[in-house]
């Protein structure tokens, strides 16, 4: 039997959350009434003319130079030709062999391994509008009508094409997470999958392991969550390979994946490529990028969360939780670095702030707790004088009121008993209480101090440290 | 005292600074000849009586409180009906833009408004500016006044009938492969295709947006640079548009020609020039160099595929520009059982024949597996035309030709025969493909009293140059003709 190996690649649109759209001054905003946002040029009025976004471009230039791509010193748009309802000029202003930004990788991380994604290309392309199917179960082709509405026509988009480097569905989410958590770094989307402001589509083909040349791919479209991509990419990688098994071939097509189904359906055949009639657009001037202004973009990045993952991993915080920690909220990653700074181990850290910290500031978000204030409490937890259930409990407290840990601890009552004196009184009493249990465990039946302690602990009313007190039952049940 | 509706810019603006007319008489004037002449002329789609009155009015209250805006303060023009107009209907003359009206003005507009022109309404046109004879109109052809049975030319052919006829004082008109010269030419008048990017295309329905260039259609050199003036110079709108200085080409008008170094092109000569055409023409480069000009024969090898080259790119242009027009959001609607059958049989009823022919010559051109010896041949043989012109300007200051191989031809002449028609842009195309200037002027009639246009060429922001030469060419012809139909009609007055 063949040995099948899958082959992915991601496409992604980013839209760009510029002030304006991407050939006109009409603003870029969600959620508004339909066609409220819109101009004669985002509507492709006869005589209307583009004018190209500067801070869109900055932004794809900042996305190229994040994905180490090279940035194209002149870079040409084209006109993709093609109908429909919703595209009003009946043409896209986009890039086909003149990308912005060309050559690059992101490292993702899968399992505690960094894998290098090749990036062909990242280009700047202008949004289509919507159309809104009425009735029909809101299907074009079943639809009894159809309303458009263009307040996102011409918004910025960003496309990002990936080389065909993905080898599993797990890999291909990674690659998304990991990508989708870089434009949020930049700052130039609000790369919501939910919202559809930062869209993946996947390119999936499968072929025998070893063979040389690319299977026949599908393109897959609608997945609305990292989730769903990944079921996506994995069921049609499970379709293909029963084709295959079965005797038949795979047809290159669009599919479509209906997350309820938990399968893909074809939406068009595709035989060679699509003709769009690609050529230069007249209407806009070549774009020219100044070695100095990419320079400038380029030493102006922020820390990249691959990057930082490798600094985290580097400070001796485990792979799988350096990823989560490189991802998260700024405000949850300058805890973390203060406490490491006040002297908390980094790895302990690491997993308190994406685990216990994340949980309650999700509940109960604050900004009340500082990283000073968590090395406090982890102190405490390592001194033996907070349990780490005790401990959770004093954070939620500390989130709630930006109290210190040692003045939660104590108004809690939290605080473990270490006065040996009073452990010591507490067992000479528990072991003159039970004779029987001293008698067995003398006789050798050791497993006997567990019930003893948990006779102490009752007795100091949990507070005790659990450590002393086996400490010191086993000291006196010698002695 | 000559008809008001007969004098140039500059005469009609003394007249309106003296006192002697007010602009509401110049409007008067203009708008009796057109009811003399629509009739058989046809030079409008649209006539725009209660906004042009109301403009006109506002001009002579300007006046009377001596706040005139400038030369074309309560001037009557005219614009070809491919300039949007906010709330004045724009057809392109399409059936597919019937009855449609923009929400905005294009910069042209805005700036003549600004200025102070009265525009007295829509010229036809060859369906979106497509055509070489204005009998690509969805609304019917427009016909010479200095022959109804002739052509005006196209596509502009509209608004240089109107020039001609008097039913405008001046006029504007859009030039992508000879649209405001040949017109001019055929119907002598003056029309003057600037450097691309001096005018904004913003707001002009777009044909061929690489070559489109908004020019000036006049009764003078002087009164061609005066409209061109008030509407050139940078417009943010317009990617394309040119960010620095426009020329100053008015110092030029006077100086004559001596020492100016003029290269007659030798492509544009031969078979099928007409004799009265080559003559003419040959007869002005003589009294050129009588007047103290360094004539040359020159020869550009690319002039003679310019046609062939044109006629791909612009063709590919179209199958883009005017792919908007599917009956979606605005004009034509022919419903359909799908959104695909509905605009499908919008497009298949709103475009006339020519439109449809380019569209699909352009969609041909640009598919893939013939689009690098379709388009892709073409775009390197403008960029060699781009070259050659380079090299010969080093030369020569300025090149001249005839504007057309021929005079007006008779309505019907070309209609079955489009590569016929297409030939008749052969003077005009390669300033086109150049983004250069050029400029036509009327020099003398044929024996059957038609009009014959001289062309001048100049380099890339050559404006100067090129109306130096121009004024000349003027004073040396002394074109002072005027069509039979206009005694005619003023007969009737």
């Amino acid at each position: 039997m063949t040995d099948w190996e899958p082959v992915v690649g991601i496409e992604v649109h980013v839209e760009l959350k510029t002030a304006s759209k991407m050939f006109c001054g009409c603003a870029v905003s969600f959620g508004e009434e339909p066609n409220t946002n819109i101009c004669p040029v985002c509507l492709g009025l006869p005589g209307a003319l583009p004018v190209a976004n500067a801070a869109a471009l900055e932004s794809i230039v900042r996305i190229g130079l994040a994905l180490h791509c090279q940035i194209a010193p002149q870079s040409v748009f084209h006109r993709k030709n093609y109908f429909y309802a919703d595209l009003p000029k009946n043409f896209q202003v986009s890039q086909f062999d003149s990308p912005v930004a060309i050559n690059g990788w992101l490292d993702i991380n899968l399992d505690g391994t960094t894998n290098r994604v090749g990036i062909e290309r990242a280009h700047m392309e202008e949004d289509t509008g919507k159309s809104l199917h009425q009735g029909g179960g809101g299907r074009i082709h079943s639809a009894t009508s159809t309303r458009l509405d263009f307040n996102r026509s011409g918004v910025p988009l960003v496309e990002i094409v990936s080389r065909p480097d993905l080898r599993s569905a797990a890999e291909a989410r990674a690659y998304a997470q990991d990508l989708r958590a870089l434009i949020a770094e930049l700052d130039v989307s609000d790369a919501r999958m939910e919202e559809g402001s930062i869209r993946f589509d996947a390119n999936v083909s499968v072929r025998p392991v070893g063979a040389g040349e690319l299977g026949t791919k599908v393109e897959i479209k609608n997945m609305n969550s990292f989730r769903s991509l990944e079921r996506a990419v994995a069921s049609e990688i499970e379709r293909q390979i029963a084709l295959l098994e079965g005797g038949s071939r795979v047809i290159q097509e669009t599919r479509h994946w209906d997350e309820e189904a938990g399968s893909t359906r074809s939406m068009r055949i595709k035989e060679g490529s699509s003709d769009y009639r690609y050529f230069t657009e007249p209407d806009l001037l070549p774009l020219v990028f100044a070695a100095d202004t990419v320079d400038r973009l380029h030493s102006d990045l922020p820390e990249l969360p691959a990057d930082r993952r490798s600094r985290f991993e580097g400070m001796g915080v485990e792979a799988g939780t350096a990823r989560v920690l490189a991802m998260a909220d700024p405000a949850l990653r300058r805890i973390f670095t203060e406490a490491v700074a006040a002297g908390s181990d980094p790895m302990t850290t690491a997993i308190w702030v994406t685990g216990e910290l994340t949980a309650v500031l999700r509940k109960t978000p604050s900004s009340k707790v500082a990283g000073v204030g968590l090395a406090g409490l982890l102190a405490m937890v390592k001194e033996g004088k907070l349990s780490s259930s005790a401990a959770k409990e004093v954070l939620t407290e500390m989130v709630a009121s930006g109290d210190e840990a040692a003045v939660v601890a104590e108004r809690l009552d939290l605080l473990l008993v270490s006065d040996t004196n009073a452990i010591e009184a507490a067992v000479t009493e528990v072991l003159a209480a039970q004779p029987d249990a001293v008698a067995r465990y003398r006789s050798g039946e050791e497993k006997v101090i567990g019930f003893l302690v948990g006779l102490v602990m009752r007795s100091t009313g949990g507070k005790a440290d659990p450590k002393l007190v086996n400490e010191t039952l086993r000291r006196q049940l010698v002695g | 005292m000559a008809d008001l509706a007969d004098l140039t810019v500059a005469t009609a603006g003394e007249r309106l600074a003296t006192g002697e007319a007010s602009a509401a008489d110049l409007l008067d004037a203009v708008i009796r000849r057109a009811s003399l002449t629509e009739a058989e002329l046809h030079c409008y789609v649209t006539i725009d009586h209660d906004g042009a009155r109301r403009a006109a009015e506002e001009s002579d209250h300007r006046r009377s409180r001596k706040e005139s805006r400038g030369p074309l303060d309560g001037i009557p023009l005219a614009l070809k009906d491919n300039f949007c107009t906010r709330g004045l209907e724009t057809t392109c003359s399409s059936q597919i833009l019937s009855g449609y009206r923009p929400p905005y003005d294009s910069t042209v507009v805005a700036r003549l408004r600004d200025s102070g022109a009265v525009i007295v309404g829509k010229t036809n046109l060859d369906e979106f500016a497509m055509g070489s004879s204005t009998e690509n109109s969805a609304f019917g052809p427009t016909r010479n006044p200095w022959n109804p049975e002739r052509v005006p030319g196209g596509s502009s052919g509209g608004s240089a009938a109107a020039v001609a006829a008097g039913s405008a004082l001046a006029a504007f008109g859009s030039d992508t492969g000879g649209s405001i010269r040949q017109p001019a030419a055929l119907c002598g008048v003056v029309g003057f295709k600037p450097t691309y990017g001096l005018v904004s295309r913003f707001g002009l329905v777009a044909f061929s947006s690489s070559f489109d260039q908004i020019g000036p259609l006049a009764r003078s050199v002087a009164d061609a640079l005066t409209l061109f003036e008030a509407v050139a110079g940078h417009d943010p709108l317009d990617a394309t548009s040119y960010p620095g200085t426009v020329p100053e080409a008015r110092p030029s008008l006077e100086t004559g020609v001596k020492d100016v170094r003029i290269g007659l092109v030798r492509e544009l000569s031969g078979e099928g020039y007409e004799p009265a055409v080559t003559a003419a023409t040959n007869d002005m480069v003589a009294q050129l160099e009588a007047s103290g000009a360094i004539v040359s024969e020159v020869s550009l090898p690319s002039f003679a595929i310019a046609l062939s080259a044109y006629y791909l790119i612009a063709p590919a242009e179209v199958s883009a520009n005017l792919a908007r027009f599917d009956g979606v959001r605005y004009g034509l609607r022919v419903t359909g059982e799908t959104v695909e059958e509905m605009m499908a049989r919008s497009r298949a009823e709103g475009f006339g024949p020519e439109a449809t022919r380019r569209i699909l010559l352009g969609t041909y051109a640009l598919s893939a597996g013939y689009y690098d010896a379709f388009y892709g041949q073409a775009q390197r043989v403008r960029t060699k035309l781009i070259n050659e012109l380079a090299n010969v300007f080093e030369q020569v200051d300025v090149l001249v030709s005839p504007a057309s191989p021929t005079t007006a031809f008779e309505l019907g002449a070309k209609t079955q025969d489009p590569l016929a028609m297409y030939l008749t842009d052969v003077c005009t195309i390669p300033a086109n493909l150049a983004g250069t200037p050029a400029i036509s002027i009327p020099v003398g009639l044929d024996a059957d009293g038609l009009p014959i246009g001289f062309q001048v060429m100049g380099p890339a922001l050559g404006e100067a140059r090129l109306f130096q030469v121009a004024a000349e060419v003027e004073r040396l012809a002394t074109f002072d003709h005027r069509p039979e139909i206009l005694a005619a009609a003023s007969d009737r007055l």
